[in-house]
C-alpha cells in the first residue's frame, strides 16, 4: 500500500494486508500523535488495511513556545 | 471497533475514555466536552461577544467551528506574522473557513498584519531584538489579541489551547520549578484589570488527536505543516514524551493537567487572589496604555528595540 507521511512530506510503500496498529508500529510512530486516514475516512487501530489501499498517516502535534 | 453509543462502525478509538465513536457520536462528544468546559469554568454566556484567536491550524479553526455550532456569538482575529512560506498558506485557510463556514453564521474575521503595522515580519523582528522567534511571536500575538478584544469591546478572548498544550506547558513549568507561572495555567483567566481581556481555553478537555480528528471528519481545511519556526521547540519535545506515556498508559495527560487544576482549586478556593495580585502589580504602559508590570510593556519595548535596530 502507498503510505503518505509528513514532516517531511514523503511516500513509502508498505506490504499489506496489515492492521493500522501494526502499520504504526512498523513505522515507529506513536498512536496518540497520529491519525490514519484512508481516502477521506479515519480508520481505527484494529482496521485491516489492504495492499491496494492509499493511506495517509497524519501527525497531529503542533506548537511553538 | 464499534461506537460505544450506537454500535455502528467506529471512526476513532479514545483509549483515555475507554471508548470508540462513529462520526455523529464523536461530534456530539466533542461539543459536549466543550460545553462542559465553558460551564465548569464559567467562561462565557449566550449574550457575550467572543473573539477567537485563529491561526489556520486545526485547534483554532475547530474551536471557531464548535462555538458557531453551539450558537455562540464568535468572531475571530488572525494575526499575519509574515513568516515566509507559511503565513500566506495559513491566512488562506483562515479566509476560506471564514467565507464558507463563519460568514453564513454572521461571524466576522478580523485580520492584523504585523508587516503593515510594524514594518517587518516576525523573523526580522526577532533577529533585530536577538530573541527566539517563538518567544517574540508569543509576545506579539498576546498583545494583538488582547488589544483587539479590549478596543472592540469583546467580552472574552478564546484560544485553541488543548489538553496536550496545557499538559506540556505544565510539565515544562514543573521541570523548571517555574511556580510563578502555575497561577496562569488555568483555562479561564479573569479580566483582572482595566485593559486586560478575559481569556479562556474552551478546548482544555480535548486532546490534540481528537481535535485533528474533528477537523478531518468535518472537512475543516487546516494547515497540516508545522510552523518552520517551531522546529526543535521544547514544547514539542514535552508533547512527544507525554504522548509516549499516554500510548502506554491512557489517561496520563488528563490526570496530570486536570489533577493539577483540582489541586489548585483546593489550595486557592478564592479565585480572586490572582485578580488582586494583578491589580497590585499592573499599571498602564507609558507608551500604549496596555497593562504591564514595568513602565513600558514588553511589546512596546520590543518594537522600540526593533526600530532602533539595536541588539539587546
Amino acid at each position: 500500500m502507498k503510505v503518505q507521511l509528513s514532516h517531511p512530506a514523503r511516500q513509502v510503500e508498505i506490504k499489506g494486508p496489515k492492521r493500522v496498529r501494526e502499520l504504526l508500529r512498523d513505522l515507529k510512530l506513536v498512536a496518540e500523535a497520529h491519525l490514519v486516514i484512508r481516502g477521506d475516512d479515519l480508520v481505527t487501530e484494529d482496521e485491516m488495511l489492504k495492499d491496494e489501499d492509499e493511506i495517509e498517516v497524519r501527525p497531529v502535534i503542533s506548537g511553538g513556545s | 471497533m464499534n461506537c460505544v453509543k450506537c454500535k455502528t462502525k467506529a471512526v476513532i478509538g479514545l483509549p483515555r475514555h475507554n471508548a470508540a465513536f462513529c462520526k455523529p457520536c464523536f461530534n456530539e462528544f466533542v461539543l459536549d466536552q466543550v460545553s462542559r468546559a465553558i460551564k465548569a469554568e464559567r467562561m462565557f454566556g449566550r449574550a457575550d461577544r467572543i473573539l477567537v484567536a485563529v491561526s489556520g491550524g486545526k485547534d483554532s479553526l475547530a474551536l471557531w467551528d464548535i462555538l458557531l455550532k453551539l450558537s455562540y456569538h464568535a468572531d475571530a482575529l488572525y494575526v499575519d506574522l509574515g513568516i515566509p512560506g507559511y503565513s500566506a498558506t495559513s491566512r488562506e485557510k483562515v479566509e476560506r473557513f471564514a467565507d464558507t463556514v463563519a460568514k453564513p453564521c454572521h461571524a466576522t474575521l478580523l485580520i492584523h498584519t504585523v508587516q503593515e503595522e510594524e514594518g517587518a515580519g516576525i523573523r526580522e523582528l526577532a533577529d533585530l531584538i536577538n530573541r527566539p522567534t517563538c518567544s517574540a511571536c508569543g509576545t506579539i500575538k498576546r498583545y494583538q489579541f488582547n488589544r483587539a478584544a479590549v478596543e472592540q469591546d469583546y467580552d472574552v478572548m478564546a484560544t485553541g489551547h488543548n489538553l496536550d498544550d496545557e499538559a506540556a506547558r505544565l510539565l515544562g513549568n514543573v521541570l523548571h520549578w517555574q511556580d510563578e507561572y502555575l497561577d496562569k495555567q488555568g483555562p479561564s483567566l479573569p479580566a483582572s484589570v482595566e485593559g486586560f481581556a478575559k481569556k479562556v481555553k474552551p478546548l482544555y478537555r480535548l486532546a490534540e488527536r481528537e481535535l485533528a480528528a474533528y477537523a478531518v471528519l468535518n472537512r475543516i481545511d487546516y494547515i497540516v505543516e508545522e510552523c518552520p519556526m517551531a522546529k526543535g521547540s521544547k514544547l514539542l519535545l514535552y508533547k512527544e514524551v507525554l504522548n509516549r506515556l499516554e500510548t502506554e498508559s491512557p489517561g496520563t495527560k488528563q490526570r496530570f493537567y486536570w489533577g493539577f487544576l483540582e489541586k489548585q482549586a483546593k489550595a486557592h478556593p478564592v479565585p480572586t487572589s490572582m485578580a488582586e495580585k494583578d491589580q497590585a502589580t499592573l499599571r498602564p504602559c507609558a507608551t500604549c496604555g496596555q497593562p504591564t508590570t514595568a513602565e513600558i510593556c514588553s511589546y512596546c519595548k520590543m518594537m522600540a528595540r526593533a526600530k532602533a535596530g539595536a541588539p539587546r
